[in-house]
């Protein structure tokens, strides 16, 4: 009889590799203890935070802890029910106008993941005759959404409004809606979305416009709405979908539109209706961090500044790094055989980065996912820094030549 | 249209030789995943670059019934001349 379980055999003999090469399994570090946003204890060792989501430092925000323990005073810790049964409590609602209003949109959606929300939204919006044109880098989130719609599915090149352009001209005249599926800032790489080049030539072709800002909310544009709003087209934005799980530190998703529509969308969600809301303690948290935020623009100049200190930094030392500044910056290496022995000094030198390894990778080459925080000081950075050089010319991922 | 399977199957193996790593004696027959052992990220960035040598969109759902090179050329046989 065939195993059930031989289709791993690849898995685990990659991954027995990957522990026998470095000494550690990269996929099952765990975080002790949280010091601070940006210091966690790993392996009973203070280590610095590279490789987290927390762009703003808020999953350690006080107004969100105190939120979220009167919450769960006054409400309990869960809501047992579907959005559309029993799992829609005052704050649900109220987190839901918040979010739409902070956009300046007409209404949101709040769901209990990022995952969920674009699975959700993009499974429902595009039925069987439509098609679905996706950036070729998107999100596991947004091709397994296109996988559960009936839609047709075509890809372009990533970040290439060009051959957008080309692939929507090729439907010319064919009958269905066109959505057009990208990202803001791209979560592996920290590449940007040229917005402004997509939403022409969304105008130009008469298609519908999804933006992901999962990496981009809480981080770019004045107000830290994401990309569109950075390059001045939220009009041209049908559909923004993103995580709490991010810049705001709890968890959940959201899709904010002015599309009237919206309120069908509920009824017609799979990854909506079959699951339980958000429990209240995290509406809460949600709904604090989000104040957080708007009260202090200075995170995000923080946030940039500390950015740009690493990527100069990454640079200086001889790294691969992104070319781009976001908050997002990933080191390209050459081969398994330099990223796990860097990967695994990086940790044993007390900075947590995350790997990320083909097949996953845009390229086929092995990265080092750093992000920063706002809430780093300039002196961790430099700590990072000089502890990169360290592994890096130990792993020969830095040429002792480039220095 | 000019194009037949057997034009396109033609074109996909050109292509596909372009590839070192690309086993040297592939027909039609191939299976693309088994035989070239491309993963499916490899099949849909390859699959981009002949609709763009052919002018043609593969929509990925197809591609779920593709095995062989015969079947892509038929597939993009059968789109271009729908188009
Ligand atoms: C681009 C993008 N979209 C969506 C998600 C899903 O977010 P969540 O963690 O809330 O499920 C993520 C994060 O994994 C992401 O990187």
């Amino acid at each position: 009889m065939t195993s059930l379980f031989s289709k791993f055999d690849g898995t685990a003999s990659a991954l027995g590799a990957l522990v026998q090469a470095g000494g550690r399994n990269p996929f099952a570090v765990v975080i002790e203890k949280p010091i601070s946003s940006t210091v966690g204890v790993i392996e009973g060792r203070e280590t610095l935070l590279f490789g987290t989501n927390n762009y703003l430092g808020l999953s350690q925000s006080e107004r969100a802890i105190k939120a979220a323990q009167d919450a769960v005073g006054k409400y309990g810790v869960g809501t047992t029910g579907s959005r559309i049964a029993n799992g829609t409590q005052s704050l649900h609602r109220q987190l839901e106008q918040r979010i739409a209003a902070y956009f300046g949109r007409r209404d949101a959606m709040v769901f209990s993941t990022g995952y969920q929300a674009n699975l959700g939204m993009i499974s429902t919006l595009v039925g069987k005759d439509d098609y679905l044109i996706l950036d070729a880098d998107s999100h596991a989130s947004i091709y397994d959404g296109s996988r559960l719609s009936p839609a047709q599915v075509i890809r372009f090149r990533h970040n290439d409004a060009e051959d957008l352009h080309k692939r929507l001209k090729r439907l010319d005249g064919t009958p269905g809606a066109k959505l057009i599926v990208v990202e803001g800032i791209y979560s592996m790489t920290g590449n940007v979305a040229p917005i402004a080049e997509m939403a022409a030539v969304k105008r130009e072709t008469g298609a519908y416009l999804l933006v992901d800002e999962a990496h981009s909310f809480g981080v770019m544009g004045e107000k830290g709405l994401g990309v569109a709003e950075e390059a001045g087209v939220e009009a041209d934005v049908d559909f923004v979908v993103g995580t709490f799980s991010k810049s705001l530190g709890t968890v959940g998703g959201y899709c904010v539109s002015d599309h009237p529509e919206l309120e069908m969308v509920r009824l017609n969600c799979r990854p909506y209706m079959f699951t339980a809301s958000l429990p209240p303690e995290v509406i809460a948290a949600t709904m604090a961090a989000l104040e957080d935020m708007q009260e202090h623009p200075e995170l995000r100049t923080h946030l940039m500044a500390n950015a740009a200190h690493l990527h100069a930094g990454f640079h200086r030392i001889g790294l691969n790094a992104s070319r781009q500044v976001s908050p997002v910056i990933a080191v390209t290496l050459e081969s398994l055989e330099q990223a796990i022995p860097m990967w695994n000094r990086l940790l044993d030198l007390g900075v947590y980065v995350n790997l990320s390894l083909p097949p996953a990778t845009p390229d086929h080459r092995p990265l080092l996912r750093c992000s920063v925080m706002a809430t780093h000081t300039p002196a961790q950075i430099d700590q990072a820094i000089e502890i990169f050089r360290q592994a890096g010319l130990e792993s020969g991922a830095i040429a002792e030549s480039a220095l | 249209m000019s194009e037949t399977v057997e034009s396109v199957s033609a074109l996909i193996i050109q292509k596909l030789l372009a590839n070192p790593k690309v086993p040297r004696d592939i027909d039609g027959n191939c299976k693309i995943m088994e035989d070239l052992a491309f993963d499916s990220l490899a099949v849909m960035n390859f699959v981009m670059e002949v609709e763009d040598t052919l002018d043609v969109s593969v929509p990925l759902d197809k591609l779920a019934d593709i095995r062989t090179i015969n079947d892509l050329a038929t597939c993009i046989v059968d789109l271009k001349n729908k188009g």
